[in-house]
C-alpha cells in the first residue's frame, strides 16, 4: 500500500505542491506506508532539490518528450496504471485548476471517490484518511472519512504547514511507456508576467470593493500590494461592474483564499464575500460606513475613506521598512 | 445541426445560510431558496450563443427530482429548447462519482456533439461530475474555460490556470466546463419565464446497478466555522489610525 502525491506540471514546484507533499507524508507515516510522488512534466532531476527532506521515497516520471506536458489525456491513463501498480490507498494533489481537473479524470478512471479543495488531511483513529471539506463555499465544514480505497483528495494552498526534515532526496524511477498525444491539441501555453502573486496562493491579499469608486483607483490598492508583496482581490460587485478581471474575484463564485492577512478596502462584507475569505489569518477592514458588515468580521478596522486611508497606510508601511538607525 | 447538452443543477441561493441537522450528520437545506447554479448560467449562455451563430439543438439535463426540474425551467427561460430530467434508481445521497454514472448513462443515449456545464456547483463545490462524465463517455474535455469557438468538427477553447492559460483544440464530441467571464448571461424576460413553466420535460430512468452509485465516504461531523475576530476599531483619524495599523501589521506579519 502507498500514498501517492500528484505534483503539478507547472514551470516550478510552488509552495502549494510542497505543503501537499508534507500533508501526504504525515498521513503515510501514520499508515506506516511509503510515500511516492509523480512528476508529470519535464526535467524530473530539476525537482529533486525542492523535494529534499519531504519524506518522498520514490519520484516517478517518464522520459522527457514522451508525453506532452499539461495534457491530462496523455498522463491520466499512466497515472491510473501507476496508482493500481503501487496499490495506492490515497492520491493527493494541490487543488489548483490543473490539479483538480486531472484528479477528476483520474478518479473516473479508477472508479474512486474524490474530494476537492480540502483544508486538512489526517488519519482517523483506525487509520482511515479523514479530510476537512468546506461546503457552500465554507459556510459549513464537513469532516469526511474516506472509507473506499483508493480515494483522491486535492488540498487548498495555505492550509497545511510545510515540514522539511533532513536533506534526503527521493529515488527517481523512469517508466517507459508508449508516446501518447490524446485527442486534444495543445496549441499554445501562455505564461502571465512573472512577479504577479497568485491570488489563491498569496500570503497577503489586498481586496477592493465598490468603495473604490471606480477602476481608475486600483493603483491605490496596487501600491499597497507592492509594499506588502500581496495579491490583488476584488468583490463580486466590482467584477460584475467590469472594473477588474474575474480572476481577482474573492467569494462564493470567485476564489476562496486563506492568506495570513486579508485587507478589505471599501468592501461591505456580503455573506458570499465572507465565505471566500473566512479562513484568512487576520482581517483588516477599511470602510467609510461604520455600519458595514465587514467590521463584524475583522480583527482591525479603520472607519474612513479608503482614498485617504490606503495611501496613508502604504506610506506608513514604507516608512517602517527603512532600517532603524 | 450539432446537438448540445447543458448540465444544470439547482443549488441554494448563495445569499442563504444552510443549517446542520440535530444529529450533526446532514445539512438542512429544505427551507432555503433554490436558484440555478451560477456557473451553469455561463454554460447555458454559451450554448444559446452557439445556436444563434451556427444553429444547434439544445437540451438541458439535470439529475434529481422536482428541484432539478426547476433548474431545467430556468434553462428554458434562458433559451434552451428541451429538458431531460435524469432519475436515479436510489433516493439516497450520491457523491459526484454516483451522479456522474447516472448522468453519463443518460448522455450516452442522447449522444450529443458537445456537452457544456458550469465549472462547479456552489453547493458541495464538488468540481468533478462533468469531467467524470467526459471520461465515462470517452469525450475530449477541458475545464474552466473562459473562451470558446466551435468549428465544423472541433472547438477551440482558452483554459485559464494559475499563472497562465492554454489554448486547446478539442475534437467533437467534447465536454467543456465554463468559468465566469466567458460571456454575460442574459436575463430571461417575463414571457420566457412564463412559457418555461409550461414546457414539457422528458425523463430518463437510470438502470445502472445501485452498487455503482454508493457513497464512498462517511460524514464524521459537520460544523459551522466561526472564526474568532478581535473587531478592534483603530483611531479614525487617518494619520493616527494608519500609523497604529502599520505598527500592528509590522509586529504580526512583517518582522
Amino acid at each position: 500500500m502507498t500514498v501517492l502525491v500528484l505534483l503539478e506540471p507547472r514551470c516550478k514546484l510552488t509552495d502549494s505542491n510542497l505543503t501537499t507533499v508534507s500533508a501526504a507524508a504525515r498521513l503515510a507515516r501514520r499508515l506506516g506506508v511509503e510515500l511516492h510522488a509523480v512528476w508529470p512534466g519535464k526535467k524530473v532531476e530539476d525537482q529533486l532539490a525542492l523535494l529534499a527532506g519531504l519524506g518522498i521515497r520514490c519520484l516517478h516520471s517518464v522520459e522527457d518528450g514522451v508525453l506532452p506536458q499539461f495534457s491530462h489525456e496523455a498522463w491520466v491513463p499512466f497515472l491510473a496504471d501507476l496508482a493500481r501498480f503501487l496499490e495506492t490507498r490515497l492520491i493527493v494533489a494541490p487543488s489548483s485548476a490543473l490539479g483538480k481537473a486531472w484528479c477528476a479524470a483520474l478518479a473516473a478512471r479508477l472508479g474512486a471517490e474524490l474530494v476537492q479543495d480540502c483544508t486538512a488531511l489526517e488519519a482517523a483513529g483506525d487509520g482511515t484518511p479523514l479530510v476537512e471539506k468546506p461546503l457552500y463555499a465554507g459556510k459549513i465544514v464537513a469532516a469526511l472519512r474516506l472509507v473506499d480505497s483508493p480515494a483522491l483528495v486535492t488540498l487548498r494552498p495555505n492550509t497545511v504547514p510545510l515540514e522539511r526534515t533532513g536533506e534526503e532526496t527521493p529515488d527517481i524511477q523512469f517508466h517507459s511507456i508508449p508516446a501518447s498525444n490524446g485527442l486534444c491539441i495543445i496549441q499554445d501555453v501562455v505564461w502571465f508576467a512573472a512577479g504577479t502573486v497568485e491570488l489563491a496562493e498569496a500570503r497577503v491579499v489586498v481586496a477592493g470593493g465598490r468603495g473604490l469608486g471606480g477602476p481608475e483607483n486600483w493603483p491605490l490598492l496596487r501600491d499597497l500590494c507592492d509594499v506588502l508583496g500581496a495579491a490583488l482581490g476584488a468583490s463580486r460587485a466590482v467584477v460584475d461592474a467590469g472594473w477588474i478581471d474575474q480572476a481577482h474575484q474573492v467569494g462564493q463564485t470567485g476564489k476562496t483564499v486563506s492568506p495570513d492577512l486579508y485587507i478589505a478596502c471599501g468592501i461591505s462584507g456580503t455573506i458570499q464575500h465572507l465565505a471566500g475569505m473566512r479562513r484568512a489569518g487576520k482581517v483588516v477592514a477599511i470602510n467609510k460606513d461604520p455600519a458595514a458588515e465587514i467590521f463584524r468580521h475583522c480583527d482591525y478596522g479603520i472607519v474612513g475613506d479608503l482614498h485617504e486611508v490606503v495611501p496613508a497606510l502604504t506610506r506608513e508601511l514604507k516608512a517602517r521598512r527603512q532600517p532603524v538607525a | 445541426m450539432i446537438k448540445i447538452c447543458v448540465l444544470v443543477k439547482s443549488v441554494p441561493d448563495t445569499a442563504s445560510m444552510p443549517g446542520i441537522s440535530e444529529d450533526g450528520r446532514s445539512v438542512v437545506v429544505e427551507d432555503l431558496d433554490y436558484v440555478l447554479n451560477p456557473f451553469d448560467e455561463y454554460a447555458i449562455e454559451a450554448a444559446v450563443q452557439l445556436k444563434e451563430l451556427h444553429g444547434a439543438e439544445l437540451t438541458a439535463v439535470s439529475l434529481g427530482g422536482e428541484r432539478a426540474s426547476q433548474a431545467l425551467r430556468s434553462a428554458f427561460a434562458m433559451g434552451i429548447n428541451n429538458g431531460v430530467l435524469v432519475r436515479a434508481p436510489v433516493a439516497t445521497e450520491m457523491s459526484g462519482r454516483g451522479a456522474a454514472v447516472c448522468l453519463a448513462a443518460a448522455l450516452r443515449e442522447m449522444a450529443p456533439d458537445l456537452i457544456l456545464a458550469g465549472k462547479q456547483a456552489v453547493d458541495d463545490d464538488g468540481a468533478q461530475v462533468a469531467e467524470r462524465i467526459a471520461e465515462h463517455l470517452g469525450f475530449a474535455h477541458a475545464s474552466a474555460v473562459n473562451h470558446l469557438e466551435v468549428k465544423e468538427t472541433s472547438l477551440t477553447v482558452k483554459r485559464v490556470f494559475e499563472g497562465g492559460y492554454m489554448v486547446l483544440e478539442l475534437p467533437l464530441p467534447a465536454l467543456v466546463t465554463t468559468e465566469k467571464g466567458i460571456n454575460e448571461p442574459r436575463y430571461p424576460a417575463l414571457p420566457q419565464i412564463l412559457k418555461a413553466r409550461r414546457k414539457p420535460i422528458d425523463e430518463f430512468m437510470v438502470s445502472e446497478p445501485v452498487a455503482s452509485l454508493a457513497l464512498g465516504w462517511e460524514v464524521e461531523s459537520l460544523t459551522v466555522p466561526c472564526p474568532e475576530r478581535r473587531r478592534q476599531l483603530l483611531d479614525d483619524n487617518v494619520a493616527a489610525g494608519t500609523a497604529q495599523l502599520a505598527d500592528l501589521l509590522r509586529q504580526e506579519f512583517l518582522s
